[in-house]
């Protein structure tokens, strides 16, 4: 049994142990063991990087399937920002949202406008808070994977206030299970996703707590469906749609958007996991202690770059940012009422339940006189390997290689550099054991004998 | 004393002419004491002095050098370095002190933290300074409870 979900699955049938996967995961989280790529979970962040990189397509994103939805008496879709993000302002988020329900769905909600709630609560959260700076902004999973697992000493700056998703789903199953008489477990609330890793947070909530979403379909899958789907508007509707969009919520779709709509001044927006661990280097020393915010997304230029996504990514994240500069320009608002939020926030509307705990990755050994011990036999290790990081061992360092050693994961012998060494030293070993044995000498003499006469 | 084997030594030479290589040597230092698991309260204690240290030393001398020990008991960060010197300490360690040129403020250091800071989160601090020879520094972190006094 695993103790973590991911959002991932190698399909051990379809790899064939190329090692691109290996090679290019942030948190040497792979593994090639017997010619089949490994995920060793403890280390996994969901980045998704792996399912990019393979040629054979054998890693595969873990969202749901249509044929999900037969499982409820009413379904309800909750479009990522990232959804509009595929479309820009030629097609607002209420005919989405409107062709959404032509697609099997009973309902569809528009995430705009809890979007600029929890915007406003951070906003409200970020005035409050005395404790060590900056905060982390937890709309990426993956983000807060990385600082659960890599940097848990930052793990009290991640912001507590809940995802617009949980929010959201959280009222609708309350209301609708109300109006329709209907269970809320037989409400099933569907997100559409721009990646699997927020699969992660619905299967497994970094806080531990349940989330109100009960599953993920990827916006890849329901792309073609939608465009199908979509019905023309007339000219008046759209100016009127355009009015009721919530400016703050369009923000959550690119990185830098919710800086951007709330006009946040100290605060730094970042994308890309090496970038972010950069960042979070620098925030671990205090480097970064006046910074107010800190808005992290694991894929470039945030969920506009999803893996899920259908459209280029710079196209989307261009699209998303020509609709929030009409929005701007058009000086239109339709934000929630701020005093509104200030009274749920106080009530505690937009926490999260529980708390993010730490979940550091296992080290060389619980004691640390043993840890300390093993750290000091893989530097051994790592001296007498060539350091060329070729990977044939299946590991994708010789860094990873030696700690796999000393962890027993792996044996020294793996190392195929080490081998003809190893060869050399056995067989002067044997040739000494031949020499010291008598009975053995007269072979040795006709042997000899018989290599003179060839010569 | 520890035996041998259960002590953790590990020496680095701090660049002081690259400043985009400053602050490395305190990540590596991190990812030792994150792979030897310790806590990850002190892990964020160690990581703040050692950057601060790191940076005294980039800023202010020309070689320098950290060096590591790690017992079952403690964590001790050994800084020497060729600098200045301090005149005067005890104004050294006073916060808001500090002795930056424009330049180094210009880059956003020099607010009189460095010292006063590395004293907050260390458990056992000390410094000693000859002026015109240089700067040693000795922070301690105890990682068992008990000598956590």
């Amino acid at each position: 049994m695993n103790q973590y979900f991911h959002s991932i699955k190698i399909d051990t049938e379809k790899c064939d142990g190329r090692m691109k996967c290996m090679r290019i995961c942030p948190t040497q989280a792979i593994r090639v063991r017997n010619g089949k790529a490994k995920i060793i979970e403890e280390k996994c962040i969901d980045c998704g990087e792996c399912i990019t990189a393979c040629p054979n397509d054998a890693i595969i994103p873990q969202t749901d399937p249509f044929g999900e939805l037969a499982k409820f008496k009413h379904t309800v879709a909750l479009p990522s920002p990232g959804l509009q993000a595929q479309f820009g302002k030629e097609i607002l988020p209420k005919r989405i949202i409107g062709s959404l329900k032509k697609l099997g769905f009973d309902d569809a909600f528009d995430l705009s406008l809890t979007c600029g709630e929890i915007s406003f609560a951070i906003q409200e959260y970020l005035r409050e808070y005395t404790g060590p700076r900056p905060l982390i902004s937890i709309a990426c999973p993956t983000v807060v994977r990385l600082v659960q697992v890599k940097y848990p000493a930052l793990i009290d700056q991640l912001i507590p206030i809940d995802l617009p998703r949980e929010v959201a789903a959280r009222e609708l199953k309350k209301k609708k299970s109300k109006k329709l008489g209907l269970k809320e477990n037989e409400i099933g609330i569907f997100y559409l996703t721009p990646c699997p890793a927020k699969m992660i947070s619905i299967k497994q909530p970094a806080e531990k707590g349940r989330s109100y979403l009960d599953g993920a379909i990827s916006i890849s899958d329901i792309y073609g469906p939608l465009l199908s789907a979509l019905e023309n508007v007339k000219k008046e509707t759209y100016r009127k749609d355009l009015e009721d969009i919530c400016i703050l919520g369009m923000g959550w779709a690119m990185v830098g958007g919710i800086c951007r709509t709330l006009r946040l001044k100290n605060a730094l927006a970042v994308s890309g996991l090496g970038e972010i661990i950069k960042v979070f280097d620098d925030i671990e020393t205090g480097k970064l202690r006046n910074i107010d915010f800190i808005e992290a997304y694991s894929c470039p230029q945030g969920c506009v770059g999803g893996s899920l996504t259908v459209e280029n990514i710079y196209t989307s994240h261009n699209k998303i940012l020509k609709l929030i500069e009409t929005l701007e320009y058009e000086q239109i608002k339709a934000c929630p009422d701020i005093r509104e939020v200030r009274k749920l926030y106080k009530q505690n509307y937009f926490f999260i339940n529980g708390k993010f705990e730490p979940r550091p990755i296992k080290p060389l050994d619980k004691n640390l006189a043993k840890a300390i011990k093993k750290r000091k036999k893989k530097e051994d290790i790592y001296e007498s390997l060539p350091k060329i990081d070729c990977g044939v061992c299946g590991a994708p360092t010789c860094l990873t290689f030696a700690e796999d050693v000393v962890r027993g994961e792996a044996k020294q012998t793996d190392c195929i550099f080490n081998l003809p060494q190893k060869f050399a030293k056995l067989s002067k070993e044997l040739s000494e054991l031949l020499d010291k044995s008598v009975s053995l000498h007269s072979i040795r003499a006709n042997i000899d004998k018989a290599q003179n006469k060839k010569e | 004393m520890a035996s041998s084997e259960y002590v953790l030594s590990e020496r680095f030479e701090i660049s002081c002419t690259d400043f985009s290589k400053a602050g490395t040597i305190s990540t590596k230092i991190k990812e030792i004491l994150q792979e030897i698991g310790i806590e990850s309260s002190i892990i964020r204690r160690t990581a703040i002095a050692s950057y601060e240290a790191e940076m005294n030393v980039v800023m202010y001398a020309n070689s320098g050098r950290i060096i590591l020990n790690i017992t079952p008991e403690k964590l001790h960060l050994q800084l020497e370095d060729d600098g200045p010197g301090i005149d005067d300490i005890e104004k050294a360690m006073q916060e808001g002190f500090s002795t930056a040129t424009d330049k180094m403020r210009e880059m956003g250091f020099g607010a009189g933290m460095g010292l006063p800071n590395i004293k907050r989160n260390a458990d056992r601090f000390e410094i000693s300074s000859i002026p015109g020879e240089g700067t040693s520094l000795d922070i301690i972190f105890y990682l068992n409870k008990t000598g956590h006094q």
